[in-house]
Protein backbone atom coordinates (compact mmCIF):
# COMPACT_ATOMS: atom_id res chain seq x y z
CA UNK A 1 0.00 0.00 0.00
CA UNK A 2 1.05 3.52 -0.84
CA UNK A 3 0.41 6.35 1.42
CA UNK A 4 0.05 10.03 0.34
CA UNK A 5 -0.01 12.61 3.29
CA UNK A 6 -1.03 16.09 2.82
CA UNK A 7 0.95 18.57 4.93
CA UNK A 8 0.23 22.24 5.63
CA UNK A 9 2.67 24.38 7.03
CA UNK A 10 0.71 27.15 9.59
CA UNK A 11 1.64 29.76 12.31
CA UNK A 12 2.74 27.27 15.40
CA UNK A 13 -0.26 26.71 17.49
CA UNK A 14 1.46 28.80 20.46
CA UNK A 15 1.68 31.60 18.87
CA UNK A 16 -1.46 34.79 18.69
CA UNK A 17 -1.20 35.96 16.25
CA UNK A 18 -1.31 39.47 15.24
CA UNK A 19 -3.79 41.58 12.91
CA UNK A 20 -2.07 43.50 10.30
CA UNK A 21 -2.83 47.20 11.74
CA UNK A 22 -4.52 48.80 8.13
CA UNK A 23 -7.28 45.02 8.96
CA UNK A 24 -6.38 43.28 5.20
CA UNK A 25 -5.13 40.10 6.76
CA UNK A 26 -2.88 38.53 9.52
CA UNK A 27 0.73 39.32 9.58
CA UNK A 28 2.54 36.56 9.49
CA UNK A 29 5.87 37.80 8.99
CA UNK A 30 9.09 36.48 11.53
CA UNK A 31 5.86 34.75 12.97
CA UNK A 32 6.75 30.98 14.01
CA UNK A 33 5.84 28.63 11.44
CA UNK A 34 5.24 24.57 11.88
CA UNK A 35 3.53 21.79 10.49
CA UNK A 36 -0.25 21.71 11.23
CA UNK A 37 -0.95 20.01 13.97
CA UNK A 38 -3.54 17.25 12.57
CA UNK A 39 -0.84 16.70 9.93
CA UNK A 40 1.54 15.41 12.54
CA UNK A 41 -1.01 12.58 13.32
CA UNK A 42 -1.29 12.35 9.88
CA UNK A 43 2.47 11.34 9.11
CA UNK A 44 2.88 9.82 12.02
CA UNK A 45 -0.10 7.25 10.97
CA UNK A 46 1.27 6.99 7.93
CA UNK A 47 4.64 5.84 9.49
CA UNK A 48 3.05 3.52 11.96
CA UNK A 49 1.69 1.90 8.95
CA UNK A 50 4.65 1.32 7.32
CA UNK A 51 6.35 0.23 10.07
CA UNK A 52 3.47 -2.41 10.94
CA UNK A 53 4.71 -3.63 6.83
CA UNK A 54 0.84 -2.79 5.91
CA UNK A 55 2.57 0.13 3.89
CA UNK A 56 5.37 0.17 1.86
CA UNK A 57 5.85 3.93 0.64
CA UNK A 58 5.17 7.06 2.59
CA UNK A 59 5.12 10.12 0.16
CA UNK A 60 4.54 14.00 1.86
CA UNK A 61 3.13 16.77 -0.22
CA UNK A 62 2.63 20.22 0.47
CA UNK A 63 1.21 23.42 -1.65
CA UNK A 64 2.78 26.16 -0.73
CA UNK A 65 5.81 28.36 -1.32
CA UNK A 66 9.23 27.89 -1.08
CA UNK A 67 9.52 28.22 2.42
CA UNK A 68 6.78 25.37 3.07
CA UNK A 69 9.16 23.43 2.49
CA UNK A 70 10.26 23.19 6.01
CA UNK A 71 7.29 21.33 6.69
CA UNK A 72 8.17 18.28 3.83
CA UNK A 73 11.47 18.24 5.73
CA UNK A 74 9.75 17.83 8.88
CA UNK A 75 7.69 15.09 7.21
CA UNK A 76 10.80 13.53 6.26
CA UNK A 77 12.58 13.38 9.77
CA UNK A 78 9.49 11.56 10.60
CA UNK A 79 9.94 9.11 8.25
CA UNK A 80 8.55 9.91 4.90
CA UNK A 81 10.12 8.09 1.97
CA UNK A 82 9.80 11.19 -0.32
CA UNK A 83 8.61 14.51 -0.46
CA UNK A 84 6.95 16.75 -3.37
CA UNK A 85 5.87 20.04 -3.28
CA UNK A 86 3.36 22.11 -5.20
CA UNK A 87 4.48 25.28 -5.81
CA UNK A 88 2.20 28.55 -4.88
CA UNK A 89 3.17 31.96 -3.93
CA UNK A 90 0.04 32.85 -2.55
CA UNK A 91 -2.20 31.01 -0.32
CA UNK A 92 -4.87 28.97 -2.02
CA UNK A 93 -8.35 28.58 -0.77
CA UNK A 94 -9.46 24.81 0.23
CA UNK A 95 -11.42 24.30 -3.23
CA UNK A 96 -7.68 24.74 -4.98
CA UNK A 97 -5.91 22.96 -2.44
CA UNK A 98 -8.10 19.89 -3.42
CA UNK A 99 -7.46 20.20 -6.96
CA UNK A 100 -4.35 20.45 -6.85
CA UNK A 101 -3.46 17.29 -4.38
CA UNK A 102 -6.14 15.25 -6.54
CA UNK A 103 -3.88 16.15 -9.59
CA UNK A 104 -0.67 14.67 -7.47
CA UNK A 105 -3.03 11.90 -6.13
CA UNK A 106 -3.88 11.20 -10.49
CA UNK A 107 0.65 11.25 -10.74
CA UNK A 108 1.40 9.14 -7.92
CA UNK A 109 -1.67 6.89 -7.42
CA UNK A 110 -1.83 6.33 -3.79
CA UNK A 111 -4.10 3.37 -2.36
CA UNK A 112 -4.66 6.12 0.63
CA UNK A 113 -5.02 9.50 1.58
CA UNK A 114 -4.00 10.89 5.22
CA UNK A 115 -4.47 14.22 6.16
CA UNK A 116 -5.56 16.29 8.74
CA UNK A 117 -9.39 17.13 9.34
CA UNK A 118 -8.70 21.14 9.70
CA UNK A 119 -5.57 23.34 9.32
CA UNK A 120 -4.87 25.74 12.29
CA UNK A 121 -4.93 28.91 10.24
CA UNK A 122 -8.20 28.82 8.16
CA UNK A 123 -9.97 26.56 9.92
CA UNK A 124 -11.82 25.11 6.61
CA UNK A 125 -12.30 21.55 7.74
CA UNK A 126 -12.83 20.87 3.71
CA UNK A 127 -9.86 19.63 1.74
CA UNK A 128 -10.07 16.40 2.88
CA UNK A 129 -13.87 15.76 1.54
CA UNK A 130 -13.04 17.62 -1.72
CA UNK A 131 -9.93 15.67 -2.73
CA UNK A 132 -12.08 12.61 -1.80
CA UNK A 133 -14.95 14.05 -4.18
CA UNK A 134 -12.50 14.89 -7.16
CA UNK A 135 -11.18 11.07 -6.96
CA UNK A 136 -14.11 9.58 -6.63
CA UNK A 137 -13.17 7.45 -3.94
CA UNK A 138 -14.39 6.91 -0.18
CA UNK A 139 -13.89 9.11 2.57
CA UNK A 140 -13.68 8.66 6.27
CA UNK A 141 -13.06 12.26 8.37
CA UNK A 142 -12.52 12.72 12.09
CA UNK A 143 -10.29 8.90 12.77
CA UNK A 144 -9.44 8.03 16.12
CA UNK A 145 -8.37 4.17 14.92
CA UNK A 146 -7.58 2.90 11.94
CA UNK A 147 -7.11 -0.39 10.73
CA UNK A 148 -6.34 -2.48 7.40
CA UNK A 149 -9.05 -5.53 6.96
CA UNK A 150 -9.44 -7.64 4.38
CA UNK A 151 -8.10 -4.98 1.88
CA UNK A 152 -10.43 -2.67 3.32
CA UNK A 153 -9.65 -0.07 6.20
CA UNK A 154 -11.71 0.09 9.18
CA UNK A 155 -11.97 3.73 10.63
CA UNK A 156 -13.54 4.82 13.64
CA UNK A 157 -14.54 8.88 13.59
CA UNK A 158 -14.96 10.96 16.50
CA UNK A 159 -18.74 12.26 15.97
CA UNK A 160 -21.20 14.61 17.71
CA UNK A 161 -22.59 12.07 20.45
CA UNK A 162 -20.50 9.49 20.02
CA UNK A 163 -18.33 7.13 17.60
CA UNK A 164 -18.94 6.02 14.22
CA UNK A 165 -16.99 3.15 12.49
CA UNK A 166 -16.58 3.05 8.95
CA UNK A 167 -15.51 0.29 6.35
CA UNK A 168 -13.84 2.19 3.72
CA UNK A 169 -12.37 0.82 0.40
CA UNK A 170 -9.40 1.80 -1.07
CA UNK A 171 -8.40 4.10 -2.52
CA UNK A 172 -9.77 6.46 0.26
CA UNK A 173 -9.07 9.49 1.81
CA UNK A 174 -8.84 9.47 5.83
CA UNK A 175 -8.93 12.88 7.83
CA UNK A 176 -7.51 12.45 11.46
CA UNK A 177 -8.00 14.01 14.90
CA UNK A 178 -5.63 14.24 17.65
CA UNK A 179 -6.56 11.07 19.15
CA UNK A 180 -5.17 9.32 16.95
CA UNK A 181 -1.90 9.11 17.77
CA UNK A 182 0.99 10.43 19.82
CA UNK A 183 3.09 11.53 16.87
CA UNK A 184 7.03 10.98 18.13
CA UNK A 185 9.67 12.93 19.32
CA UNK A 186 11.78 14.09 16.20
CA UNK A 187 16.02 13.72 16.72
CA UNK A 188 17.92 16.09 15.43
CA UNK A 189 19.81 13.14 13.11
CA UNK A 190 16.64 12.67 11.36
CA UNK A 191 16.10 16.42 10.60
CA UNK A 192 19.88 16.85 9.88
CA UNK A 193 19.46 13.75 7.25
CA UNK A 194 15.88 14.91 6.10
CA UNK A 195 17.89 18.50 5.32
CA UNK A 196 20.01 16.76 2.49
CA UNK A 197 16.67 15.04 1.24
CA UNK A 198 15.60 16.13 -2.56
CA UNK A 199 11.92 17.60 -2.44
CA UNK A 200 10.80 17.20 -6.04
CA UNK A 201 8.49 20.44 -7.23
CA UNK A 202 5.46 20.71 -9.55
CA UNK A 203 3.98 23.80 -10.98
CA UNK A 204 -0.09 24.47 -10.96
CA UNK A 205 -0.17 25.06 -14.72
CA UNK A 206 1.77 21.54 -14.83
CA UNK A 207 -0.87 19.78 -12.72
CA UNK A 208 -3.63 21.68 -14.66
CA UNK A 209 -5.35 23.28 -11.66
CA UNK A 210 -6.98 26.79 -11.79
CA UNK A 211 -6.63 28.19 -9.10
CA UNK A 212 -8.30 31.59 -9.53
CA UNK A 213 -9.61 32.72 -5.80
CA UNK A 214 -13.14 32.11 -5.38
CA UNK A 215 -13.74 34.22 -2.55
CA UNK A 216 -13.30 37.92 -1.66
CA UNK A 217 -11.53 38.89 1.57
CA UNK A 218 -13.30 42.29 2.92
CA UNK A 219 -11.09 42.45 5.98
CA UNK A 220 -10.19 40.65 9.00
CA UNK A 221 -10.63 42.38 12.79
CA UNK A 222 -10.33 40.96 16.19
CA UNK A 223 -13.74 39.64 18.39
CA UNK A 224 -15.09 41.91 20.66
CA UNK A 225 -14.01 41.15 23.74
CA UNK A 226 -16.22 39.65 26.47
CA UNK A 227 -18.11 42.74 28.64
CA UNK A 228 -15.85 44.00 31.52
CA UNK A 229 -16.73 43.89 34.59
CA UNK A 230 -15.96 39.84 35.28
CA UNK A 231 -16.32 39.77 39.23
CA UNK A 232 -13.38 37.32 41.27
CA UNK A 233 -15.73 36.25 43.91
CA UNK A 234 -14.56 35.15 47.45
CA UNK A 235 -16.33 32.11 48.28
CA UNK A 236 -19.11 29.26 46.88
CA UNK A 237 -21.35 31.77 48.60
CA UNK A 238 -20.57 34.54 47.13
CA UNK A 239 -21.03 32.64 43.57
CA UNK A 240 -24.40 30.75 44.56
CA UNK A 241 -25.80 34.16 45.40
CA UNK A 242 -24.81 35.94 42.25
CA UNK A 243 -26.11 33.29 40.05
CA UNK A 244 -29.37 33.22 41.92
CA UNK A 245 -29.90 36.79 42.57
CA UNK A 246 -27.88 38.93 39.96
CA UNK A 247 -27.22 36.66 36.63
CA UNK A 248 -30.43 34.60 37.73
CA UNK A 249 -29.38 31.32 35.87
CA UNK A 250 -30.13 28.63 38.39
CA UNK B 1 -34.26 29.71 -6.74
CA UNK B 2 -34.42 29.32 -3.08
CA UNK B 3 -32.07 27.67 -0.51
CA UNK B 4 -31.76 24.25 0.60
CA UNK B 5 -31.44 23.63 4.73
CA UNK B 6 -29.42 20.22 5.43
CA UNK B 7 -31.83 19.42 9.05
CA UNK B 8 -30.14 17.52 11.30
CA UNK B 9 -33.16 15.22 13.63
CA UNK B 10 -33.01 12.32 16.18
CA UNK B 11 -35.48 10.63 14.71
CA UNK B 12 -38.56 12.34 15.84
CA UNK B 13 -37.69 16.40 15.26
CA UNK B 14 -35.44 18.73 13.91
CA UNK B 15 -32.14 19.93 16.19
CA UNK B 16 -32.82 22.88 18.10
CA UNK B 17 -29.38 24.04 15.53
CA UNK B 18 -31.66 22.93 12.49
CA UNK B 19 -34.02 25.23 13.54
CA UNK B 20 -31.36 28.08 13.78
CA UNK B 21 -29.50 27.35 10.65
CA UNK B 22 -33.23 27.56 8.65
CA UNK B 23 -33.32 31.22 10.41
CA UNK B 24 -29.92 31.86 9.24
CA UNK B 25 -30.90 30.55 5.43
CA UNK B 26 -33.36 33.08 5.83
CA UNK B 27 -31.07 36.13 5.76
CA UNK B 28 -30.52 34.93 1.90
CA UNK B 29 -33.90 35.92 0.92
CA UNK B 30 -35.52 33.28 -0.97
CA UNK B 31 -37.56 30.40 0.18
CA UNK B 32 -36.44 28.39 2.31
CA UNK B 33 -36.92 24.25 1.64
CA UNK B 34 -35.45 21.63 3.85
CA UNK B 35 -34.26 17.74 3.40
CA UNK B 36 -34.17 15.70 6.18
CA UNK B 37 -32.69 12.36 5.76
CA UNK B 38 -32.66 8.92 6.92
CA UNK B 39 -35.05 5.96 6.95
CA UNK B 40 -38.76 5.21 6.95
CA UNK B 41 -39.28 7.20 10.50
CA UNK B 42 -37.92 10.27 8.78
CA UNK B 43 -41.40 11.76 7.38
CA UNK B 44 -42.50 12.20 11.24
CA UNK B 45 -39.90 14.61 11.55
CA UNK B 46 -41.67 16.97 9.00
CA UNK B 47 -43.96 17.72 11.27
CA UNK B 48 -41.33 19.56 13.60
CA UNK B 49 -40.84 21.89 10.82
CA UNK B 50 -44.09 24.02 11.67
CA UNK B 51 -43.52 27.75 12.02
CA UNK B 52 -39.99 27.50 11.29
CA UNK B 53 -41.67 29.00 8.04
CA UNK B 54 -39.95 26.59 5.64
CA UNK B 55 -41.71 25.64 2.62
CA UNK B 56 -41.25 22.36 1.57
CA UNK B 57 -39.81 19.32 3.70
CA UNK B 58 -37.57 16.78 0.92
CA UNK B 59 -37.66 13.53 2.21
CA UNK B 60 -34.79 11.73 1.50
CA UNK B 61 -35.03 7.97 2.46
CA UNK B 62 -33.18 4.65 2.18
CA UNK B 63 -30.25 3.16 4.41
CA UNK B 64 -26.84 4.31 2.95
CA UNK B 65 -28.76 8.30 3.43
CA UNK B 66 -29.67 7.12 7.52
CA UNK B 67 -26.21 5.75 7.63
CA UNK B 68 -25.02 9.00 7.27
CA UNK B 69 -22.92 7.72 4.02
CA UNK B 70 -20.98 10.89 3.01
CA UNK B 71 -20.42 10.30 -0.79
CA UNK B 72 -23.91 9.03 -1.75
CA UNK B 73 -25.83 11.62 0.45
CA UNK B 74 -23.44 14.00 -1.14
CA UNK B 75 -24.15 12.76 -4.45
CA UNK B 76 -27.84 12.78 -3.99
CA UNK B 77 -28.10 16.37 -2.78
CA UNK B 78 -25.67 17.60 -5.60
CA UNK B 79 -28.55 16.34 -7.89
CA UNK B 80 -31.52 17.76 -6.02
CA UNK B 81 -29.76 21.30 -5.84
CA UNK B 82 -29.12 21.02 -9.87
CA UNK B 83 -32.65 20.09 -10.48
CA UNK B 84 -34.22 22.57 -8.10
CA UNK B 85 -31.63 25.60 -9.03
CA UNK B 86 -30.70 26.46 -5.59
CA UNK B 87 -28.65 29.00 -4.82
CA UNK B 88 -27.58 28.10 -1.50
CA UNK B 89 -27.07 25.27 0.86
CA UNK B 90 -27.05 25.70 4.60
CA UNK B 91 -26.43 23.31 7.46
CA UNK B 92 -25.45 23.85 11.33
CA UNK B 93 -22.54 22.97 12.01
CA UNK B 94 -21.53 19.25 13.56
CA UNK B 95 -19.49 16.39 12.57
CA UNK B 96 -22.10 15.43 10.22
CA UNK B 97 -22.20 18.90 8.31
CA UNK B 98 -18.95 18.87 8.16
CA UNK B 99 -18.34 15.34 6.66
CA UNK B 100 -20.88 15.91 4.30
CA UNK B 101 -20.62 19.35 2.79
CA UNK B 102 -17.71 20.13 1.54
CA UNK B 103 -17.96 16.73 -0.94
CA UNK B 104 -21.30 18.23 -1.75
CA UNK B 105 -19.26 21.60 -2.56
CA UNK B 106 -16.93 20.14 -4.33
CA UNK B 107 -19.13 18.12 -6.37
CA UNK B 108 -20.89 21.97 -7.61
CA UNK B 109 -17.66 23.33 -8.16
CA UNK B 110 -17.95 26.00 -5.41
CA UNK B 111 -16.08 27.50 -2.73
CA UNK B 112 -17.83 26.36 0.66
CA UNK B 113 -17.67 28.65 4.05
CA UNK B 114 -17.18 26.80 7.16
CA UNK B 115 -18.61 28.14 10.22
CA UNK B 116 -20.16 31.67 9.68
CA UNK B 117 -20.61 33.56 12.57
CA UNK B 118 -23.01 36.32 10.91
CA UNK B 119 -24.32 36.69 7.52
CA UNK B 120 -24.15 40.31 6.21
CA UNK B 121 -26.40 40.32 3.09
CA UNK B 122 -26.80 37.17 0.21
CA UNK B 123 -22.91 37.77 -0.74
CA UNK B 124 -20.96 38.41 2.49
CA UNK B 125 -20.62 36.57 5.42
CA UNK B 126 -17.96 36.34 8.62
CA UNK B 127 -16.26 33.33 10.00
CA UNK B 128 -13.74 33.10 12.50
CA UNK B 129 -10.47 31.29 12.05
CA UNK B 130 -7.03 31.02 14.23
CA UNK B 131 -8.72 29.18 16.71
CA UNK B 132 -11.56 32.16 16.62
CA UNK B 133 -9.08 34.55 16.92
CA UNK B 134 -9.67 36.35 13.97
CA UNK B 135 -13.09 37.22 11.99
CA UNK B 136 -12.88 37.34 8.45
CA UNK B 137 -15.38 39.18 6.28
CA UNK B 138 -16.16 37.30 2.93
CA UNK B 139 -17.51 37.84 0.08
CA UNK B 140 -18.66 34.88 -1.95
CA UNK B 141 -20.36 35.27 -5.34
CA UNK B 142 -20.31 31.63 -6.25
CA UNK B 143 -23.71 30.81 -8.35
CA UNK B 144 -24.23 28.38 -5.28
CA UNK B 145 -23.35 29.73 -2.06
CA UNK B 146 -22.35 26.23 0.27
CA UNK B 147 -21.93 26.92 4.02
CA UNK B 148 -22.36 25.45 7.84
CA UNK B 149 -23.23 28.24 10.46
CA UNK B 150 -22.36 28.40 14.39
CA UNK B 151 -26.07 27.71 15.34
CA UNK B 152 -25.71 29.79 18.51
CA UNK B 153 -24.81 32.87 16.53
CA UNK B 154 -28.07 32.96 15.23
CA UNK B 155 -31.77 33.18 16.94
CA UNK B 156 -34.49 30.10 16.50
CA UNK B 157 -37.05 30.90 14.06
CA UNK B 158 -40.17 32.91 15.06
CA UNK B 159 -42.60 30.07 14.83
CA UNK B 160 -45.55 31.01 13.13
CA UNK B 161 -48.14 28.27 12.35
CA UNK B 162 -47.75 26.67 8.96
CA UNK B 163 -46.52 23.25 8.42
CA UNK B 164 -43.89 22.67 4.87
CA UNK B 165 -45.10 20.50 1.86
CA UNK B 166 -43.93 17.34 1.72
CA UNK B 167 -42.32 15.75 -0.97
CA UNK B 168 -40.26 12.49 -1.09
CA UNK B 169 -36.59 12.29 -3.19
CA UNK B 170 -36.13 8.92 -5.30
CA UNK B 171 -32.77 7.75 -3.97
CA UNK B 172 -29.73 8.09 -5.49
CA UNK B 173 -27.07 5.53 -6.52
CA UNK B 174 -24.92 4.41 -3.58
CA UNK B 175 -21.48 4.41 -5.07
CA UNK B 176 -20.72 2.02 -2.44
CA UNK B 177 -17.42 3.26 -1.36
CA UNK B 178 -17.92 2.97 2.14
CA UNK B 179 -20.15 0.94 4.63
CA UNK B 180 -21.28 1.70 8.33
CA UNK B 181 -20.12 -0.69 10.85
CA UNK B 182 -20.58 0.48 14.24
CA UNK B 183 -22.36 3.25 16.29
CA UNK B 184 -20.89 4.10 19.73
CA UNK B 185 -23.54 6.40 21.27
CA UNK B 186 -22.51 8.17 24.18
CA UNK B 187 -25.76 8.00 26.38
CA UNK B 188 -24.81 9.88 29.88
CA UNK B 189 -28.69 10.33 30.21
CA UNK B 190 -27.80 14.37 30.77
CA UNK B 191 -28.92 17.25 28.28
CA UNK B 192 -27.53 17.16 24.97
CA UNK B 193 -24.23 19.15 25.17
CA UNK B 194 -24.86 21.50 22.19
CA UNK B 195 -28.11 23.00 23.07
CA UNK B 196 -28.20 22.55 27.18
CA UNK B 197 -28.94 25.31 28.86
CA UNK B 198 -25.84 24.68 31.35
CA UNK B 199 -22.64 22.77 30.62
CA UNK B 200 -20.78 21.76 33.52
CA UNK B 201 -16.82 21.69 31.86
CA UNK B 202 -13.99 19.92 33.39
CA UNK B 203 -10.18 20.44 32.88
CA UNK B 204 -7.16 18.73 33.85
CA UNK B 205 -8.34 20.30 37.03
CA UNK B 206 -10.67 17.65 37.87
CA UNK B 207 -8.32 14.75 38.48
CA UNK B 208 -7.88 15.95 42.18
CA UNK B 209 -11.48 16.16 42.97
CA UNK B 210 -12.66 13.62 41.10
CA UNK B 211 -15.26 13.02 37.72
CA UNK B 212 -18.14 11.97 40.26
CA UNK B 213 -17.76 15.48 41.89
CA UNK B 214 -18.31 17.17 38.60
CA UNK B 215 -20.93 14.42 37.40
CA UNK B 216 -22.67 15.17 40.81
CA UNK B 217 -22.68 18.67 40.19
CA UNK B 218 -24.02 18.81 36.72
CA UNK B 219 -26.71 16.66 37.79
CA UNK B 220 -27.97 18.52 40.57
CA UNK B 221 -28.04 21.76 37.85
CA UNK B 222 -29.86 19.37 34.96
CA UNK B 223 -26.68 20.08 33.13
CA UNK B 224 -24.60 18.65 30.38
CA UNK B 225 -21.35 17.80 30.85
CA UNK B 226 -18.31 19.62 29.02
CA UNK B 227 -14.52 18.86 28.96
CA UNK B 228 -11.15 20.56 27.87
CA UNK B 229 -8.55 18.37 25.82
CA UNK B 230 -6.66 18.58 28.92
CA UNK B 231 -9.39 16.22 30.49
CA UNK B 232 -9.84 14.00 27.71
CA UNK B 233 -5.92 13.68 27.23
CA UNK B 234 -5.74 12.79 30.58
CA UNK B 235 -8.54 10.33 30.12
CA UNK B 236 -10.80 11.64 32.56
CA UNK B 237 -14.00 12.65 30.31
CA UNK B 238 -15.12 11.45 26.71
CA UNK B 239 -13.99 12.98 23.58
CA UNK B 240 -17.17 13.52 22.47
CA UNK B 241 -17.17 15.81 25.76
CA UNK B 242 -15.08 18.00 24.14
CA UNK B 243 -15.33 21.62 24.22
CA UNK B 244 -13.31 23.94 21.68
CA UNK B 245 -13.20 25.20 18.06
CA UNK B 246 -11.96 21.87 16.76
CA UNK B 247 -14.14 20.19 19.01
CA UNK B 248 -17.85 21.26 19.93
CA UNK B 249 -18.97 25.45 19.93
CA UNK B 250 -21.36 25.75 22.41
CA UNK B 251 -22.62 28.85 24.40
CA UNK B 252 -25.80 28.06 26.98
CA UNK B 253 -27.11 30.35 29.51
CA UNK B 254 -24.38 29.13 31.82
CA UNK B 255 -21.17 27.60 31.61
CA UNK B 256 -19.28 26.29 34.25
CA UNK B 257 -15.03 25.65 33.86
CA UNK B 258 -13.79 23.87 36.95
CA UNK B 259 -10.27 23.39 36.57
CA UNK B 260 -9.45 24.11 32.91
CA UNK B 261 -6.62 27.01 32.52
CA UNK B 262 -8.68 28.51 29.22
CA UNK B 263 -6.59 28.06 26.27
CA UNK B 264 -7.63 29.82 23.11
CA UNK B 265 -8.84 26.65 21.72
CA UNK B 266 -10.96 26.12 24.64
CA UNK B 267 -12.62 29.66 24.77
CA UNK B 268 -13.29 30.12 21.35
CA UNK B 269 -15.71 26.97 22.08
CA UNK B 270 -17.12 28.53 24.78
CA UNK B 271 -17.00 32.42 24.79
CA UNK B 272 -20.48 33.25 23.45
CA UNK B 273 -21.85 31.53 26.71
CA UNK B 274 -24.22 33.72 28.56
CA UNK B 275 -22.22 33.94 31.98
CA UNK B 276 -19.57 32.15 32.52
CA UNK B 277 -18.26 30.79 35.64
CA UNK B 278 -14.45 29.99 36.30
CA UNK B 279 -12.91 28.00 39.33
CA UNK B 280 -9.24 27.23 39.06
CA UNK B 281 -6.54 27.40 41.57
CA UNK B 282 -4.25 29.34 39.65
CA UNK B 283 -5.56 33.32 40.09
CA UNK B 284 -3.42 33.97 37.26
CA UNK B 285 -5.33 31.09 34.69
CA UNK B 286 -6.30 32.89 31.90
CA UNK B 287 -9.63 31.46 31.80
CA UNK B 288 -10.80 34.44 34.25
CA UNK B 289 -10.26 36.60 31.76
CA UNK B 290 -13.49 35.80 30.33
CA UNK B 291 -14.96 34.89 33.24
CA UNK B 292 -18.41 36.48 34.56
CA UNK B 293 -17.41 34.88 38.06
CA UNK B 294 -14.28 33.85 39.25
CA UNK B 295 -13.30 31.96 42.48
CA UNK B 296 -9.63 30.94 43.32
CA UNK B 297 -10.58 27.49 45.10
CA UNK B 298 -9.16 23.91 45.32
CA UNK B 299 -12.06 21.81 43.61
CA UNK B 300 -11.71 19.23 45.79
CA UNK B 301 -13.12 21.83 48.36
CA UNK B 302 -15.26 24.20 45.75
CA UNK B 303 -17.38 21.29 44.07
CA UNK B 304 -18.93 19.30 46.72
CA UNK B 305 -19.52 23.36 48.34
CA UNK B 306 -21.22 24.34 45.34
CA UNK B 307 -23.22 21.40 45.16
CA UNK B 308 -24.45 21.52 48.86
CA UNK B 309 -25.02 25.06 48.43
CA UNK B 310 -27.86 24.17 45.22
CA UNK B 311 -29.30 22.07 47.75
CA UNK B 312 -30.41 25.18 49.90
CA UNK B 313 -33.01 27.44 48.71
C1 LIG C 1 -4.60 21.88 17.20
C2 LIG C 1 -5.10 21.94 18.61
C3 LIG C 1 -6.46 21.89 18.83
C4 LIG C 1 -6.95 21.94 20.13
N1 LIG C 1 -8.30 21.91 20.32
C5 LIG C 1 -8.79 22.00 21.58
C6 LIG C 1 -10.21 22.02 21.83
O1 LIG C 1 -11.02 21.91 20.91
N2 LIG C 1 -10.64 22.12 23.12
C7 LIG C 1 -9.77 22.22 24.18
O2 LIG C 1 -10.22 22.32 25.33
N3 LIG C 1 -8.45 22.21 23.98
C8 LIG C 1 -7.93 22.09 22.71
N4 LIG C 1 -6.58 22.07 22.52
C9 LIG C 1 -5.69 21.99 23.70
C10 LIG C 1 -5.47 23.31 24.41
O3 LIG C 1 -4.45 24.02 23.76
C11 LIG C 1 -5.07 23.07 25.89
O4 LIG C 1 -3.93 22.26 25.94
C12 LIG C 1 -6.17 22.42 26.71
O5 LIG C 1 -7.40 23.10 26.53
C13 LIG C 1 -5.78 22.41 28.16
O6 LIG C 1 -6.73 21.70 28.92
P1 LIG C 1 -6.92 22.02 30.49
O7 LIG C 1 -7.25 23.45 30.65
O8 LIG C 1 -7.86 21.02 31.04
O9 LIG C 1 -5.50 21.63 31.08
P2 LIG C 1 -4.36 22.55 31.70
O10 LIG C 1 -3.95 23.60 30.76
O11 LIG C 1 -3.34 21.60 32.20
O12 LIG C 1 -5.06 23.28 32.92
C14 LIG C 1 -5.49 22.66 34.09
C15 LIG C 1 -5.97 23.74 35.03
O13 LIG C 1 -6.52 23.15 36.20
C16 LIG C 1 -6.12 23.90 37.33
N5 LIG C 1 -6.13 23.00 38.47
C17 LIG C 1 -5.34 21.90 38.69
N6 LIG C 1 -5.69 21.29 39.82
C18 LIG C 1 -6.71 21.99 40.37
C19 LIG C 1 -7.49 21.85 41.54
N7 LIG C 1 -7.30 20.84 42.40
N8 LIG C 1 -8.44 22.77 41.78
C20 LIG C 1 -8.64 23.82 40.94
N9 LIG C 1 -7.95 23.97 39.80
C21 LIG C 1 -6.98 23.08 39.51
C22 LIG C 1 -4.75 24.44 36.99
O14 LIG C 1 -4.47 25.62 37.72
C23 LIG C 1 -4.86 24.69 35.49
O15 LIG C 1 -5.25 26.02 35.20
C24 LIG C 1 -6.07 22.03 21.22
C25 LIG C 1 -4.70 22.10 20.99
C26 LIG C 1 -4.20 22.06 19.70
C27 LIG C 1 -2.73 22.15 19.49
N1 LIG D 1 -1.65 24.06 1.29
C1 LIG D 1 -1.81 22.79 1.67
N2 LIG D 1 -0.88 21.86 1.33
C2 LIG D 1 -1.03 20.56 1.70
N3 LIG D 1 -2.07 20.11 2.42
C3 LIG D 1 -3.02 21.00 2.78
C4 LIG D 1 -2.94 22.37 2.44
N4 LIG D 1 -4.03 22.99 2.94
C5 LIG D 1 -4.75 22.03 3.59
N5 LIG D 1 -4.13 20.84 3.49
C6 LIG D 1 -4.56 19.56 4.07
O1 LIG D 1 -5.95 19.58 4.28
C7 LIG D 1 -6.26 19.43 5.66
C8 LIG D 1 -7.52 20.21 5.98
O2 LIG D 1 -7.29 21.58 5.72
P1 LIG D 1 -8.46 22.67 5.67
O3 LIG D 1 -9.58 22.08 4.90
O4 LIG D 1 -7.83 23.83 4.98
O5 LIG D 1 -8.82 22.97 7.10
C9 LIG D 1 -4.99 19.86 6.38
O6 LIG D 1 -4.91 19.27 7.66
C10 LIG D 1 -3.92 19.36 5.44
O7 LIG D 1 -3.70 17.98 5.62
Amino acid sequence: MKILVAVKRVVDHNVRVRIRADGTGVDTANTRMAMNPFDETAVEEAVRLREAGDASEVVAVTVGDAGSEEVLRTALAFGADRALRVDSEAPLEPLAVSKALAAVAGREQPDLVLMGKQAIDDDSNQVGQMLACHLGWGQATFACDVALADGELHVVREVDGGKRTLAVALPAVVTTELELNEPRYIKLPSLMKAKRQAIERLGLAELGVDATPRLELLGVSEPLPREAGGERVDSVAALVDRLRNEAGVI
Amino acid sequence: MGVLVFAEHDGAAVTEAARRAVSAAGALGGPVDVVLAGGDGVEAVAASLAGTGVSRAWLCQGAPYADQLAEPLAGRLAALVRAEGYEAVVAATSTQARDLLPRLAAELDTQMLTDVTAIEDAETFVRANYAGSVLTRLRCREPVKVLTVRATNFAPPPGDGASPAVARLEPGPDPGLSRLLEVQATDSGRPDLGSARVVVAGGRGVADAGVGELEALADKLGAAIGASRGAVEAGLLPSDAQVGLTAKVVAPDLYIAAGISGSIYHVSGMRDSGVIVAINKDPEAPIFEVADYGLVADLTEALPQLREALEQP
